[in-house]
């Protein structure tokens, strides 16, 4: 719980041409219709969004680079090349984050610690996620045209970015509650919404009972991609613990495409999925007033390729951020 | 008719590793997959079994991955022939030879001419 309330002053959004034909294609601030951003790669294309964010969000602010304390930001590639190199030409004290999908809410949480706790005015945080580069580094290069199974999610091409201020006017950030990380067992790589949502439910039952809330006291309840198959599984096991936010309950993964005409599968994943929902469409909702509360819950699979081909089954996690307008 | 047994044939050979892929657990992969299918064929082919279906399907047997596991398994049996057990080492890539050289030949001119969609 944050004794000053660090505000989301803004938040900027970028994503690609086919979450651009997604039902939520309103709530973004650009659409790119070329995965390659006119780059020469996609890694170039990715980290040209989130920076391309970064600098919306501060124009959005009317702040410059050198006002900001703190740049925190991740993504889904190696060495988070996206993050690092935006922070090469961006200028700001930068903490990488690797929180895998949950990168965003991670990166809001500690960054509402860093404000809340006098270390900072300013802290800009960011995501980015790439289908392309996701998909060559996780499972297979989308040229050699593998088969997806219907419980694979389709990473989401974009950026999202929030501005977090000590004063001003928009939502603010009320309470955070850090992952644990989890394991059940499972490690099918291409079943990410299964293996996470174990996680999500634990963070949102712990969330409650920290705060003493119930279901009662929020809106939504707003996963980051889970996906059909995993926001299935996390209600039942929310509700399992005494929680029944059946009616309330959200996920970005399964808001962002519309997977019978998309040919998406179980839904969107990926560093981008939560960062630009809740950049777009849950700014968008509270900022018109249709949303008060949300409890923002991104969740993350900590693997790597490298542990699944030795046979590992998949830790997860989730980061939860309580928001409010005021 | 040749075509028709051929598309049959192979086709069933497809169904089959499709199956296997779809009923399985994510452990089996399209790799495994794709290795047991050029497996089966060197056995199927060792065994003297292979060669009929050729004879029979067509390019229904040659084309798919079994065919190619016959290919290297009646390579190295004419190898052993011609240059003793080395050629159990030398002949299954030579009888193959053709086939590789022509995916890296095309795949490098298909680099140089597109570029991936993503």
């Amino acid at each position: 719980m944050f004794k000053n309330p660090p505000v989301i002053a803004a938040t900027a959004t970028i994503v690609g041409p086919k979450e651009g034909e997604g039902p939520l294609a309103q709530t973004f601030d650009k659409i790119v219709e070329d995965p390659y951003y006119a780059e020469k790669s996609w890694e170039k294309a990715e980290r040209r969004m989130l920076e391309e964010v970064m600098q919306t969000a501060l124009k959005k602010a009317a702040l410059a680079p050198t006002s900001i304390d703190y740049l925190l930001a991740g993504d889904l590639l190696n060495q988070i090349i996206s993050a690092g190199f935006t922070a090469r030409s961006l200028g700001i004290p930068f903490i990488g984050l690797y929180g895998a999908c949950a990168t965003m809410y991670e990166g809001l949480a500690l960054g509402a610690i860093l404000i809340d706790g006098g270390f900072a005015d300013y802290v800009l945080v960011g995501a980015s996620s790439h289908y392309s580069t996701a998909e060559r580094q996780y499972r297979f290069p989308t040229e050699q045209g593998v088969q997806r199974p219907p419980t694979a999610q389709w990473t989401v091409t974009g950026a999202g970015a929030a501005l977090l201020a000590r004063t001003g006017a928009g939502p603010v950030i009320t309470h955070a509650t850090i992952g644990k990380v989890l394991d059940l067992g499972q490690g099918d790589p291409s079943d990410f919404g299964s293996a996470m949502a174990p996680a999500a439910a634990d963070t949102i039952v712990r969330h409650l009972q920290d705060t003493v809330r119930g279901p009662q006291d929020f809106d939504l309840f707003l996963t980051g991609d889970l996906g059909l198959y995993g926001k299935g599984l996390a209600e039942q096991l929310v509700r399992e613990r005494g929680f029944d936010i059946g009616n309330k309950f959200a996920d970005c993964g399964t808001m962002i495409y519309d997977h019978h005409r998309q040919d998406t599968h179980a839904g969107g994943s990926g560093c981008a999925c939560a960062a630009v929902v809740t950049g777009g469409y849950l700014m968008q909702q509270m900022l018109t007033g249709k949303i008060k509360r949300v409890l923002g819950v991104a969740t993350g699979a900590l693997l790597s390729p490298l542990t699944t081909k030795q046979g590992e089954t998949i830790p997860v996690i989730a980061h939860a951020v309580a928001i409010e307008m005021r | 008719m040749d075509f028709l047994k051929a598309f049959i044939f192979g086709g069933l050979i497809c169904v089959a590793a499709q199956l296997i892929m779809d009923l399985t657990s994510y452990k089996v992969t399209p790799a495994h997959v794709l290795v047991g299918l050029v497996t089966a064929g060197v056995i199927l082919s060792a065994l003297g079994l292979y060669q009929p279906f050729v004879d029979f399907a067509g390019a229904g047997a040659s084309i798919p991955l079994t065919g190619f596991g016959h290919i290297l398994a009646q390579g190295a049996i004419e190898g052993v022939k011609k240059d003793g057990l080395l050629g159990a080492f030398t002949g299954g890539a030579a009888a193959a030879a053709g086939g590789i050289t022509a995916a890296v030949v095309f795949g490098y001119f298909a680099a140089l001419l597109f570029r991936p969609k993503g």
